[in-house]
């Protein structure tokens, strides 16, 4: 098990290291720092002195190498827009984006769980069918679209929660129905399939064979292998919920990484969209990581591999 | 006896033409794609054009809507109904567009790293893992930003990032491949490596290759309508759905219709899309519904 | 010695897509308390079907009917779900074919032993353990504490087949239904096996329903057998009369493709019963073996008369020798 956790950690500082690799490239690459710095409507002379200042005229791989210098140190460097040190601005930022991913996964999972589970134990009958088409519309809706529709509905028709911003626990409402909805169909797919599978397998006829109770039957023998595949989605998801919450703290003004990104990239604020970019990679790969370890704790089998 | 018995052929087809989601998604991507073709025929008024003495004309169907436009103009008096249907040109050229330069990458990754395994395997599965930690929503506004907006732009953006679901998908559909008797076959026939892959095992994974070309475009469509929605993809005045929803946002209190249309068509578009991946996944195997 | 379960025109029919298909067709016998019964016969025969039966396993296509289907003097076929799962795992237990799945690898050995025992019998965890080790000492697992504690895929097959044999005692049944416990096993390994199930018998004193294909298994085993061809027991009776004189054609056949050491001679061919199984869908009529048989007839188109000859029953046109 020691082992096992070991190289999969490895693999991990090793993707890590690449990502952070990539995606300074591909910003560096896409616009010109320098012209960010000296501001809308430089003239080309200052351009050209910023960039010899700042030392961006010197090779993108040494610039790398001092950024990532840098950031091991826990320095992520002056925001452009927001003038402030932008370690402590990302750190500010990021429970909230926290929050609204976790609470998104828990959404779409109270949401998918009992569907999947009622869709498995009456396969193809019109309570599956139901399921599979609540799956086929949610994942054609575009979340954007169901967030302003949402909004429509609860805080201008029903009046019950607050159209923007972060104050209370009921301005997360929305926003994590608007992200958890479209993962939903994928978890409940997955969780179908997986306990129409288990429920089939021999282990679970001897369960029965044995007088346990159907509840001990579903929930302890079959739900339990069925949902070893689910956590490793449930990690991939929340990954990608974290880099998709850019839509929605944006139209909510959920103030959270995601919206300081939009206001970033807006902004041409080169060292704040970097430093979101690598903070989200990271966490992706932190949660990959555990999901691995979670595994091969539900499955024994795997802790040898 | 044979002859009583239905053909492989005529079961196919019976299964096809039998699957309710994959003929509705078809019914609805025949008349998409009429409406991107024939746009400049269909389109009652040119999409561009701002008539500001008739801002903000409701649909037909509510007071003050009139047949001269069915479904209403917007904030600039461009009729919705033909930016609704220049709208489907938008969608299906960067979800086709974006389907192809991803499913060349990903393809020519999961073939190399299934076929030949080994070290190539696992350079492929690093990569493909460092690609996935990327937040991808996030650096491709980022660069379409930093680059600037245009239809050409999100294409590429998107194209070069969105390949990883092809890889993972090809490279375990190859790996099953190879392992088949009649690539083993080609092989003993001195057939060169590329032919091998061409000729033998591609058109073997062809089932599961469209099945992620359909999930794909679906995700390519309505990435380039949340871009756009934020105003970072592509840019005014083309009538793009995602932009239109963008637009109408101010609006949306008062007139629903406004999003709901555009976001309407949206849905349809991406649902149609999904129901013929599912429809083909089904038909191609029609145990393995999940 | 009474009857610990008796069938009475147990019938099991399957819808499947071509229409329904008889599996299994008016059953009946009895087993006796501490006795061991070998229902034998071909795979498709409908032999496992009588046995989910037996234990209300069946699947969700499935559906039986029976005049008369008691265990220890409660009705089974007037019992409600949750009668009938009172008794499964406590006075009636079931062993599988496959070991290597029957057991669920997400739990340990100890795990999935308890459960049972604490389904049935409530009582404290340490009381359920200290059952489980008890009884994998029973079933000649050594180091039985620390086996407590492992999960399947750490045994080997024979070892996963003798925990499967201690989940079934865990409650002291009355009663075991072996559906093929040793065919998925290597022949070392089932010998072992088949030992283990009768010394265990001899302890406990629980009756055995033994499913199986191999009429050697029967030979080492049975008190009595129970011969079934498509769907249906053909011959039944003691194991003495069924192999001195087999009465059935079918049992017969079966009895002639068993190697007898010492009488079969190298290279000699051993008998073979020609073609296959019918299929079971739609009615059935006649003696279902007719087609395969060498002594078939023009009467063999009708329902075969029934013999009975102190306590050797059989279906077939030809009477006692």
């Amino acid at each position: 098990m020691l082992g096992f956790a070991v190289r999969r950690l490895a693999l991990a500082l090793a993707v890590a290291l690449a990502v952070s690799a990539a995606s300074f490239v591909l910003l560096r690459l896409s616009g010109d720092v320098a012209a960010a710095i000296a501001g809308e409507g430089a003239r080309a002379e200052d351009i050209a002195f910023v960039r010899k200042a700042y030392g961006l005229d010197r090779p993108l791989i040494v610039q790398y190498a001092e950024w990532l210098g840098n950031t091991l140190r826990g320095d992520l460097g002056t925001s452009l827009y927001f003038k402030t040190d932008v370690s402590a601005l990302v750190a500010d930022k990021l429970p909230v984006t926290l929050i609204l991913g976790l609470s998104s996964v828990l959404f779409a999972l109270a949401v998918s769980l009992p569907l999947g589970i009622l869709a498995a134990i009456f396969p193809n009958t019109w309570i599956d069918r139901l399921c599979l088409a609540l799956a086929v519309l949610g994942q054609a809706l575009p979340n954007f679209f169901f967030a302003l529709c949402l909004i429509l509905l609860f805080s201008i028709s029903l009046r019950w929660l607050p159209v923007s911003g972060t104050g209370t626990w009921l301005h997360f409402v929305m926003p994590t129905i608007a992200l958890g909805y479209y993962v939903a169909p994928a978890f409940m797919r997955l969780i179908r399939a997986g306990m129409i599978e288990t429920l089939a397998a021999d282990y679970v006829r001897t369960a029965r064979a044995s007088g346990l109770s159907p509840a001990s039957v579903v929930f302890k023998h079959a739900l339990r292998n069925a949902l070893i595949p689910v956590v490793a989605l449930a990690a991939v998801q929340l990954g990608f919920l974290l880099g998709g919450s850019i839509v929605i703290e944006t139209i909510f003004a959920l103030d959270g990484l995601g919206y300081l990104a939009y206001q970033s990239i807006t902004y041409k604020d080169f060292p704040t969209t970097q430093a979101v970019v690598l903070l989200l990679s990271v966490v992706y790969i932190f949660l990959t990581f555990t999901a691995d370890i979670v595994n091969a704790w539900l499955d024994p089998r795997l802790r040898v591999a | 006896m044979d002859a009583a018995l239905p053909t492989h052929a005529a079961m196919l087809r019976g299964r096809i033409f039998g699957h309710v989601g994959l003929m509705t998604g078809i019914a609805i991507l025949v008349v998409a794609f009429a409406c991107a073709i024939f746009a400049p025929l269909l389109a009652p008024h040119d999409p561009y054009f701002q008539d500001l003495a008739a801002r903000l004309v409701p649909p037909v169907w509510q007071p003050r809507g009139t047949w001269l436009h069915p479904l209403g103009t917007d904030n600039l008096g461009r009729d919705y109904l033909s930016r609704t249907i220049y709208g489907a040109r938008v969608s299906l050229l960067i979800g086709f567009s974006v389907m192809l330069v991803s499913g060349l990458i990903g393809t020519t990754m999961g073939l190399a790293a299934g076929y030949f395994g080994g070290r190539t395997d696992m350079a492929v599965s690093f990569i493909v893992t460092a690609r996935l930690a990327m937040p991808v929503v996030l650096v491709a506004l980022a660069v379409v930003a930093l680059v600037g907006g245009s239809l050409v732009v999100v294409i590429a953006v998107l194209g070069l990032l969105k390949w990883d679901r092809f890889a993972v998908v090809m490279r375990a559909a190859t790996q099953q491949a190879r392992a088949q008797d009649y690539v083993a076959a080609a092989k003993a026939t001195g057939a060169s490596t590329l032919r091998v892959l061409l000729g033998e095992v591609l058109p073997n994974i062809l089932p599961q290759l469209v099945v992620v070309a359909t999930l794909e475009m679906a995700s390519a469509i309505l990435l380039e309508a949340a871009l756009s929605f934020l105003g970072l993809g592509v840019q005014p005045p083309l009538p793009s759905w995602g932009l239109m929803i963008s637009e109408a946002k101010a609006y949306m209190f008062f007139s629903f219709w406004m999003i709901a249309i555009p976001g309407t068509a949206l849905g349809l578009l991406v649902l149609a899309i999904n129901l013929v991946g599912d429809g083909i996944r089904d038909v191609a195997a029609p145990e393995g519904r999940a | 010695m009474s009857a610990i379960l008796t069938v009475e025109g147990l019938e099991v029919d399957l819808s499947v897509p071509a229409g329904t298909l008889h599996a299994v067709r008016d059953v009946s016998f009895e087993v006796a308390r501490g006795e061991t019964l070998c229902i034998v016969g071909e795979s498709g025969c409908g032999k496992s079907m009588t046995a989910l039966a037996l234990m209300g396993l069946l699947p969700r296509n499935a559906r039986r009917r029976a005049r008369r289907l008691v265990f220890d003097g409660i009705d089974l076929a007037a019992a409600s779900r949750t009668q009938t799962n009172d008794l499964r795992g406590s006075r009636m237990s079931m062993i599988f074919q496959e070991p290597m799945t029957a057991l669920n690898p997400a739990y340990t050995i100890g795990n999935q032993l308890c459960g049972v025992y604490r389904r049935h019998k409530g009582g404290s965890a340490a009381a359920a353990r200290e059952r489980a080790a008890f009884l994998l000492g029973k079933v000649g697992i050594a180091a039985a504490g620390e086996r407590l504690g492992q999960y399947p895929h750490q045994l080997s097959g024979g070892l996963r087949q003798r925990v499967m044999i201690a989940m079934a005692l865990m409650c002291d049944p009355a009663l075991i239904v072996a559906d093929e416990p040793t065919t998925a096993l290597d022949v070392t390994i089932q010998a072992q096996i088949l030992k283990l199930l009768k010394d265990l018998q001899d302890e406990f004193g629980m009756a055995l329903v033994l499913i199986t294909h191999d009429l050697g298994v029967v030979a080492r085993v049975a008190d009595s057998v129970a011969v079934m061809y498509a769907g249906a027991i053909v011959e039944r009776g003691t194991a003495a009369q069924v192999f001195a004189a087999p009465r059935h054609p079918y049992t017969a056949g079966l009895i002639d493709c068993i190697p007898v050491p010492g009488r079969t001679k190298p290279g000699e061919r051993l008998g073979a019963i020609p073609g296959t199984v019918p299929a079971l869908v739609g009615n059935i009529t006649g003696c279902a073996f007719r087609s395969r048989c060498a002594h078939a007839q023009a009467r063999c188109e009708d329902a075969p008369p029934q013999h009975a000859e102190g306590g050797h029953e059989w279906a077939c046109i030809r009477g006692a020798a």
